[in-house]
């Protein structure tokens, strides 16, 4: 699936959901599903510093494509950075530069992402596109 | 008098706001309080009827204008006990007034010096000092705190050294709610010739405020927690205090003559207001401040104690809470955490359900740092808050909670 197909198949999922409370639960899910980061990458060069909860990213490339891993001591934020990392994780650099963000929009969690809301998860989604211009650079030195 | 909750409800156009189709429970008021139709339509009238700049105008609505301006500074005066009306400085709020002695402070604070502060503190009353001190090469002592959010007055006094110049501390505790003894305070630091600044931003709408009584040489606070608009504040300072304190901003009504070469600078109050003030903001104070009065502090004090023991109780029934601040002495403030729940997480959940309460660090990092946790969620009441409210908060609280745990 391509990374615009991934984003349509999350913007179908949250579609059943009619209330807030289901589509939380579901993120809540996500958060708790979401594979755990090597403990060694959960130090303060992999954190992503948001005013209340804690995002540590970690980024390596596999062959062009770039496999991402994150955490959250908060559950409902992990339940965001899992879709991130869902449409994103696997994917080739130009791929995720490139990347339309609006499903997040869509699944009506567009106020998660105002650089106002002091979760992280702005500078969690501009850290991992400036991993992939960083592996991009260093792969084509 | 008691309390006529649903007629001070409904002098609160902003309480009969729907939120995601939920009726609005208000819990953030240590953040800011939201504002009764006399603050409201007092700004408005300015603008419409009286608006003129002050104290220099010869025209009837510049007359009209400094006249309510210098009755509402006479007014706020009478309302905190000062001596006189000098010493009522108009800023910002309290993170300027602070700021505003900080400033001049720099000019007296030499190198080696020390500064007592609290491990309570905002950053509005931390952050200007560290800054200070490191500009000054002068000490930031801290006192750190009791279990149950307080202040031993015996480990303060040992702080003190013949190098203290100042004590600042808040009258009451933000993140904890923990009503500081201001007044023991004073007299200790006063016994060693020690003046004390007084963070008042969360008492001035919860508790009698009175300088004369409390004897500190300054204490700052803003509108905007007391009912009044935001953007406005006072410092209050003792006469002899000002008298000696350079000015903190140049230009406009602070100026008294002003040469090629030289500037001398306006009486109190006048000498530390530069530029046009914000009138309209002033007189909404005075509203603010006026409709605190109308009801009777001791009356608004009794009933948001009744809420915080009821809250505390409710809350303390669902597993794993921890209230953070349990100091016999405290109002207004309902910090906890909950085990295994991060406090953004019920922020968060809490929002949907149309409930307005703050989770974080309370911009308090140090305190957070003390108490080794990373943020509490905080309810904090006001004089329109109900019982109702209380169990609707509550309720969604377990929800939240079932939510991230199950």
């Amino acid at each position: 699936m391509s990374v615009k197909e991934k984003a349509e198949s999350i913007v179908d999922e949250f579609s059943v959901f009619d209330d807030w409370m289901d589509k939380y639960s579901y993120l809540i899910e996500l958060g708790k599903e979401l594979p755990v980061i090597d403990e060694k990458f959960k130090t303060e060069t992999h954190l992503i510093s948001g005013c209340q909860s804690r995002v540590w990213l970690h980024a390596q490339d596999e062959n062009g494509t770039i496999i991402y891993t994150a955490d959250s001591d908060a559950v409902i934020t992990k339940g965001i950075i899992s879709l991130l990392i869902r449409v994103l994780s696997g994917e080739k650099y130009d791929d995720i530069i490139n990347a339309d963000f609006s499903f997040l929009d869509e699944i009506g969690l567009k106020a998660h992402l105002s650089p106002t809301r002091a979760n992280g998860l702005v500078s969690m989604v501009k850290q991992i596109q400036l991993y992939a211009r960083a592996l991009k650079l260093k792969s084509e030195s | 008098m008691s309390i006529d909750i649903s007629k001070i409800r409904s002098d609160f156009p902003i309480l009969s706001e729907n939120i995601y189709n939920k009726p609005l429970v208000y819990f953030d008021n240590g953040a800011t309080t939201q504002k009764p139709l006399s603050v409201i339509n007092r700004i408005s009238e300015y603008y419409k009827t009286e608006n003129s700049n002050v104290h220099r105008g010869t025209h009837y609505l510049s007359q009209i204008s400094t006249d309510h301006f210098e009755n509402a500074r006479s007014y706020i005066a009478g309302f905190v006990n000062s001596a006189s009306h000098k010493e009522i400085i108009f800023t910002k709020g309290t993170t300027e007034s602070i700021n505003l002695v900080a400033s001049s402070f720099s000019k007296i604070i030499s190198s080696g010096d020390e500064i007592i502060t609290t491990a309570m503190e905002h950053h509005s009353n931390f952050v200007p000092w560290q800054q200070l001190c490191i500009n000054n090469g002068a000490h930031l002592k801290h006192v750190d705190l009791e279990k149950d959010g307080t202040i031993d007055l015996s480990k303060l006094t040992e702080l003190i050294s013949n190098k203290t110049r100042l004590i600042t501390i808040a009258h009451i505790s933000n993140v904890l709610g923990t009503i500081n003894p201001v007044k023991e305070i004073v007299e200790i630091a006063h016994a060693h010739g020690i003046p004390v600044l007084i963070d008042g931003a969360q008492a001035i709408a919860h508790v009698n405020i009175d300088m004369q009584e409390i004897d500190c040489d300054f204490y700052a606070f803003s509108a905007h927690k007391a009912y009044g608009p935001m953007g406005m504040g006072v410092l209050y300072g003792k006469e002899e205090w000002l008298n000696k304190l350079t000015p903190y901003q140049y230009g406009g009504e602070m100026i008294k003559d002003v040469s090629f070469t030289k500037t001398t600078f306006n009486d109190l109050p006048y000498k530390f207001e530069a530029g046009t003030p914000d009138v309209a903001g002033v007189l909404g104070m005075e509203a603010g401040l006026r409709y605190i009065e109308d009801l009777g502090i001791e009356n608004i004090k009794a009933y948001e104690d009744e809420l915080l023991e009821y809250a505390s109780c409710e809350v303390k029934k669902i597993a794993g809470v921890k209230i953070i601040g349990e100091s016999v002495n405290k109002t207004a403030v309902l910090s906890l955490i909950i085990e295994g729940v991060h406090p953004f997480d019920l922020g968060t959940l809490l929002d949907q359900m149309g409930i307005a309460i703050r989770t974080g660090n309370h911009c308090a990092q140090p305190l957070m740092d003390h108490l080794n946790i990373s943020g509490t969620l905080r309810a904090s009441f006001a004089l329109y808050n109900t019982k109702d409210e209380i169990d609707i908060f509550v309720k969604a609280l377990r929800k939240a909670v079932s939510m991230i745990i199950n």
